[in-house]
């Protein structure tokens, strides 16, 4: 397992988000957390991340503890996100967005000139909006700046959350293309989503979260078969 | 044309007024900046100016050791000398200014934000314990003995506060920066014998005249101010603009909590803009002493009320905003009292402020540090 989740713990203020989830991200894997609103997906990711502190249970990242790093140790170790909201900075144009995703490398511009075409070759549209402020651009775009922002630190676990969030279908279905295409480069990705469906079919394995506990996991086609599952979120 | 003295002096007053207006602006960098990254006000920014313009004072006294007077007339320096003088005023008075801001938000603000570090509680102890202990005795070494022997309990008591990771609400970080202003002056105040004496700076520049503009003669202490001020607002904005960490306090400035995700070390920016807001005014108490050749420890507080009226005038959180409140303010403060008298300079800045945050609320340029591309 490239991440192992153990028993974790975390609290949001004063409510306990998440009471002791366990799962696990398999190398080279699209693991995918699914759950309504406030099942403490989002929470999750966060602690992932290290933005949230743990009260208990732990992380472990390729065999090292990271439950109490901070979150800009974790970035260097491999561990980016595309947080939920997709969090572009408003004020600063596409390619300054991106650069923020090489923050903690640093220097090496022949690296992250490589880097950056092979964001605008898997989104093209991004190349043609090179110099616009980030707030102008449409939501689709501003997915695939967080998505393309993540990968510029070259992880080696990318975290998605809810990357389909508020998207058209269409966009939704290349957005996906685009997630499968990026674990097939051999980036594990760990995704959270409501949009179930399409979540468990790109997944290899997903857990099913309900407030702050997991009650299901298996492998994605498993869960698409589930009938509790396929009542609970897929729609029947 | 009618012979007023608006119109008789107005391009002596615009000369002037840019000059102040451009130590306003400085100062209103430090406000700016601190507000667009930690949304908080930080009061205390005008006794880091006041931290600076003693710095520039005893970088000329002590450390250049150049007296007031050399036999009965200013000591004026000229060329090369004059030059390295002013460089190594303006470079001193920048590390005072620097390191306090540094030191203020370490000990006054970072405990608040429920990530309180052990330097912190136990600077923050030693204070504590010292400022307790002057209320009982008045002899200052017997003061800082009991306040070392009492630091190590009342740390610990802090350490165990801060590590429950509370963020303390809003008002309390306002109560900080209150206090922390009014300790920074009156530690000043009570130095020496003659702590709230104004004191003299040296005189090296010798204000001439270089050149006259429709009538009036601009001198050249005017004109290093608003070119000194200018430059060091571009060296600031390219900072900002152009290197990783100027581009991680944008970021902090417009998302902490994605800057974080993305391995943005928010402490450490926090420090960078603390910094760097005390560097600029550092570099205003040292243009501020070259004209006015003079400093007291309360010099800070209506300097510093203006500075952050042009912050607020211009759009708090926005580096473009603060130099043209910064010059505004100025100007305005100049042109009215002509008009008005000058009893009235302080009114008319305050009543420029209020009208046009009756019509522009979020200031002339509006807010947001990360928008700001200069």
């Amino acid at each position: 397992m490239l991440l192992e989740v153990t028993d974790l713990h975390v609290f949001y203020g004063r409510i306990e988000a998440i009471k002791g989830i366990s799962f696990g991200v398999g190398e080279g894997e699209i693991t995918t957390l699914i759950g309504a609103n406030g099942a403490g997906k989002t929470t999750t990711m966060r602690t992932i991340s290290g933005v949230r502190t743990v009260t208990q249970g732990s992380v472990i990242f390729d065999g090292q503890d990271i439950t109490k790093m901070a979150p800009h140790d974790r970035v260097k170790l491999g561990i980016c996100q595309a947080p939920e909201g997709r969090g572009i900075f408003p004020g600063m144009t596409v390619r300054e967005n991106l650069d923020m995703g090489t923050y903690v490398r640093g220097g090496d511009s022949a690296q992250k000139a490589a880097d950056l075409a092979h964001v605008f070759h898997l989104f093209p549209r991004l190349e043609e909006r090179i110099s616009q402020l980030g707030g102008t651009l449409s939501g689709g775009e501003q997915q695939m700046l967080a998505i393309g922002r993540a990968l510029m630190s070259r992880p080696r676990l990318l975290l998605l959350d809810e990357p389909s969030m508020g998207l058209a279908p269409m966009l939704i279905a290349q957005i996906f293309e685009i997630i499968k295409q990026i674990n097939s480069e051999g980036i594990s990705v760990l995704l959270v989503e409501q949009n179930a469906t399409q979540a468990l079919r790109v997944a290899h394995r997903g857990y099913v979260l309900e407030t702050g506990y997991v009650v299901k996991d298996g492998s994605g086609h498993d869960l698409l078969e589930d009938p509790a599952v396929r009542a609970a979120y897929l729609g029947g | 044309m009618p012979d007023w003295l608006i119109i008789r002096t107005f391009w002596d007053l615009t000369v002037t007024g840019l000059a102040l207006g451009s130590i306003y602006a400085l100062v209103a960098l430090g406000y700016t900046l601190v507000y667009g990254v930690l949304r908080l006000i930080n009061f205390a920014h005008s006794e880091i100016f006041m931290v600076g313009t003693f710095g520039s004072l005893l970088a000329s006294s002590q450390f250049l050791n150049i007296p007031l007077l050399e036999d009965g007339n200013y000591p004026y320096r000229a060329g090369m000398t004059l030059i390295f003088f002013l460089v190594v005023i303006l470079i001193i008075a920048m590390v005072f200014s620097g390191i306090s801001a540094v030191l203020l938000e370490r000990v006054a603000y970072r405990p608040l934000r429920g990530n309180g570090d052990s330097i912190g509680a136990v600077a923050l102890a030693f204070l504590t314990a010292f400022i307790v202990s002057l209320i009982f005795i008045d002899d200052t070494q017997v003061n800082v003995i009991i306040s070392l022997v009492l630091t190590a309990p009342i740390a610990y008591s802090y350490l165990r506060i801060f590590k429950r990771g509370r963020k303390a609400p809003r008002l309390a970080f306002l109560i900080s920066a209150i206090g922390a202003s009014t300790a920074i002056a009156e530690a000043v105040g009570v130095w020496g014998t003659h702590g709230r004496d104004q004191y003299q700076t040296a005189r090296i520049l010798e204000k001439k005249t270089v050149f006259n503009l429709f009538g009036t003669d601009v001198r050249i202490d005017y004109v290093i101010v608003i070119v000194g001020a200018l430059l060091m607002m571009t060296a600031l904005t390219l900072f900002v603009n152009k290197t990783r960490l100027g581009r991680g306090v944008r970021a902090v400035a417009q998302d902490a909590e994605t800057s974080r995700i993305l391995g943005v070390n928010v402490d450490m920016i926090i420090i960078v803009t603390f910094a760097l807001g005390g560097v600029m005014a550092g570099g205003a108490a040292m243009l501020f002493t070259l004209v006015y050749d003079q400093t007291r420890f309360n010099i800070g507080f209506i300097l510093g009320v203006k500075s952050f009226t042009a912050a607020v005038l211009g759009g708090i959180g926005n580096l473009k905003g603060a130099l043209l409140g910064g010059l505004v303010l100025g100007l305005v403060e100049n042109y009215g009292s002509a008009i008005f008298g000058g009893q009235w300079k302080d009114v008319i800045a305050f009543t420029v402020l209020l009208v046009v945050l009756m019509f522009r609320p979020t200031g002339l340029l509006g807010e947001s540090l990360g928008k700001a591309r200069v």
